[in-house]
């Protein structure tokens, strides 16, 4: 990638990221009826609040001003870091979001390591033999990992390995084994995507000149596999994590709700039900930054992994 | 787009089609129709047939396990599980359907625009594309359903307005890929209008990888719609939706383990189908379509 298509790239990537928290600001404006009158219901334990106190609270909180007024100020604060603060508590969101961002960190990376160690043993068992049963087992696994809503197969999880076994806690998120059930049930819909791919690329890469090449040199099959042809096939793969990171966190959202574990998707979702508006906008502008950061890296390690890929952009 | 990214694409694109080698994809593809067929004569015959009434509680039977008159036993409030569960499918299937609908017109025309106009048009709406797809799907549409209010009509649309991005994407990179070709050109040398020339020579051609893309799509709204009903924002009780029933059963875990795993079997049943289905639609197309699908 030259110095032009970077160039190009990062002003996508900026004009992505204004529209990002155009439409992050912009979502509160759809909401039914009056955002004052509803949060100061709310606030007030469901009494009407008197038409001062409404009047009150929009100047404190400057919703009386134009929509791009209102954007603008916020836009300056979130630039300096400042997200607002709750409706509720009067906590900044910035600090609630830093307190429970390692938990889903923390999540996500377990997830995708689970998510690694099923599917890179699972897409290598399959290439090697096209059409066996460890094949077929893989395919099969991999089509119903796909189709499964995460939620349940948490739940199945807590059957039976909480329930019935009693290997681990329900919820929380305290220790390590508070982790390994959330990790295992994220990771395993992943796994189900990244192990058909390990397959399609290792299935790539072994009908390359230097694999035959480093048979013919007699050299043992589990080195040609691990050392030769699994170096080249990860480079798609990597690509593939980096996208997954959509999974990641539309799953980490609901996975966090299943085992009632504090981190960023169940402080989004109990601040969408609460009408926590600041919250809500602090929460789906990080989750927009990140991913299209993330993106954004991964475009350019794709890039450096394999020179031979051209970052040409529009396909015109 | 260099040739030699084009022909890498080609042979993933090749390599992904042999991934159902052996097992045949006509063969999963078969029974992913036969998946869908069946779940379509349920949802259609099975409340009528069925001796229950999806509503109807009989307390003294609470929580019974399955059995030859309850198949998936009863619920809390001693409501039939499968009578439930087949009402449901109504649901998931006709959400399914209308929401793939919506966001298949709306992407479509906004890609033909895009593709067809080029310029500034083009410019403005990929970003807005691009801004869309910056969000993992179901965030955006949890925020969205959430601030309209909880109901599985807010749902569908905040689904709707998510997920039309896509197939404005592969509507555009088709009529990118058609516009310079002959019969297109043939028809703007002839004086064919823009308007006709859009409906008449370029929508025809998009048709069957859009198809394909709003088969393999169904599946992800089916998963949507249950999630965001799981997590409260969809149907509320005691609409027998399968996400808001599988909700209310995490509360019976230890006494009655088919409350959550009927509504899971079914949504993992349904969406299975439409995915085997995609799939083996997808090997139809033709590579050049393929390649295009391949770059969502």
């Amino acid at each position: 990638m030259n110095g032009q298509e970077l160039c190009k790239r990062l002003l996508t990537m900026a004009i992505v990221l204004l529209g990002v928290s155009l439409l992050t600001y912009g979502l509160i404006f759809i909401t039914p009826g009056d955002p004052a009158r509803t949060i100061l219901t709310q606030q007030m334990g469901g009494q009407i609040p008197s038409q001062e106190a409404v009047e009150q609270f929009r100047a404190e909180n400057g919703l009386d001003d134009p929509f791009l007024v209102q954007y603008a100020h916020w836009m300056g604060d979130v630039l300096q870091g400042d997200l607002g603060h709750s409706y509720y508590n009067d906590r900044s969101v910035s600090e609630m979001i830093i307190q429970r961002l390692p938990n889903t960190i923390v999540l996500a990376v377990a997830s995708i390591f689970v998510a690694l160690v099923i599917a890179i043993p699972a897409g290598i068992a399959s290439a090697r033999n096209p059409g066996s049963q460890a094949d077929y087992a893989a395919q099969i696994g991999s089509l119903i990992g796909v189709s499964m809503p995460n939620f349940w197969l948490g739940y199945l999880l807590i059957i039976v390995c909480s329930l019935r076994l009693n290997l681990f806690p329900v919820a929380g998120a305290a220790g390590l084994e508070h982790l390994i059930l959330p990790s295992l049930t994220l990771g395993s819909g992943m796994a189900a995507v990244i192990a058909r791919l390990v397959r399609t690329a290792m299935l790539d890469v072994l009908d390359d000149a230097y694999i035959q090449a480093a048979r013919a040199k007699g050299l043992r099959e589990r080195i040609i596999i691990y050392k030769h042809a699994l170096r080249n096939a990860l480079v798609p793969v990597v690509t593939i994590i980096g996208l997954q990171l959509s999974y990641v966190l539309n799953g980490a959202v609901v996975i966090e709700v299943v085992f009632q574990r504090p981190g960023l998707g169940t402080l989004l979702v109990d601040a969408i039900f609460a009408r926590d508006y600041p919250v809500v906008q602090g929460v789906t502008l990080l989750i927009g930054v990140i991913f299209v950061l993330m993106n954004f890296a991964v475009d350019l390690t794709y890039s450096r992994l394999d020179p031979r890929i051209d970052l040409g952009g529009d396909p015109t | 787009m260099s040739d030699r990214a084009a022909n890498r694409r080609k042979r993933q694109a090749d390599k992904r089609q042999g991934w159902t080698d052996g097992l045949t994809a006509d063969r999963l593809g078969q029974f992913g129709i036969g998946v869908v067929l069946t779940l379509l004569v349920l949802a259609a015959l099975g409340p009528v047939v069925s001796p229950y009434d999806p509503a109807e509680q009989d307390l003294s039977n609470r929580l019974e396990s399955p059995s030859l008159s309850h198949p998936f036993g009863t619920d809390q409030l001693g409501r039939d599980v499968l009578t439930r569960l087949l009402h449901g499918a109504r649901f998931s299937l006709g959400i399914a359907v209308a929401v793939t609908t919506v966001r298949l017109l709306v992407g479509t025309a906004v890609g033909l625009v895009a593709g067809y106009a080029g310029g500034w048009v083009d410019e403005a709406l990929m970003r807005l594309v691009d801004t869309l797809l910056a969000f993992p799907g179901i965030v955006l549409a949890l925020v969205i359903a959430g601030i309209l209010g909880p109901s599985l009509v807010n749902v569908m649309l905040a689904l709707a307005v998510v997920g039309w991005a896509s197939y404005a994407r592969l509507v555009r990179s088709s009529v990118l890929s058609l516009r310079e070709r002959e019969f297109v050109t043939t028809a703007r040398l002839l004086g064919r209008s823009r308007m006709h020339i859009a409906t008449r020579h370029l929508l025809p051609n998009v048709v069957a990888p859009v198809v394909v893309l709003a088969t393999l799509d169904i599946g992800s709204v089916i998963l949507g719609t249950a999630g965001l009903s799981f997590l409260g924002l969809g149907a509320q009780p005691p609409t027998p939706e399968w996400g808001t029933m599988l909700a209310s059963g995490r509360n019976y875990l230890r006494q009655a383990w088919w409350l959550v795993n009927a509504p899971g079997l079914c949504i993992m049943v349904t969406v299975l189908g439409f995915n085997l289905l995609g799939d083996s639609l997808r090997d139809m197309l033709s590579p050049t379509q393929t390649a295009q699908m391949e770059e969502l």
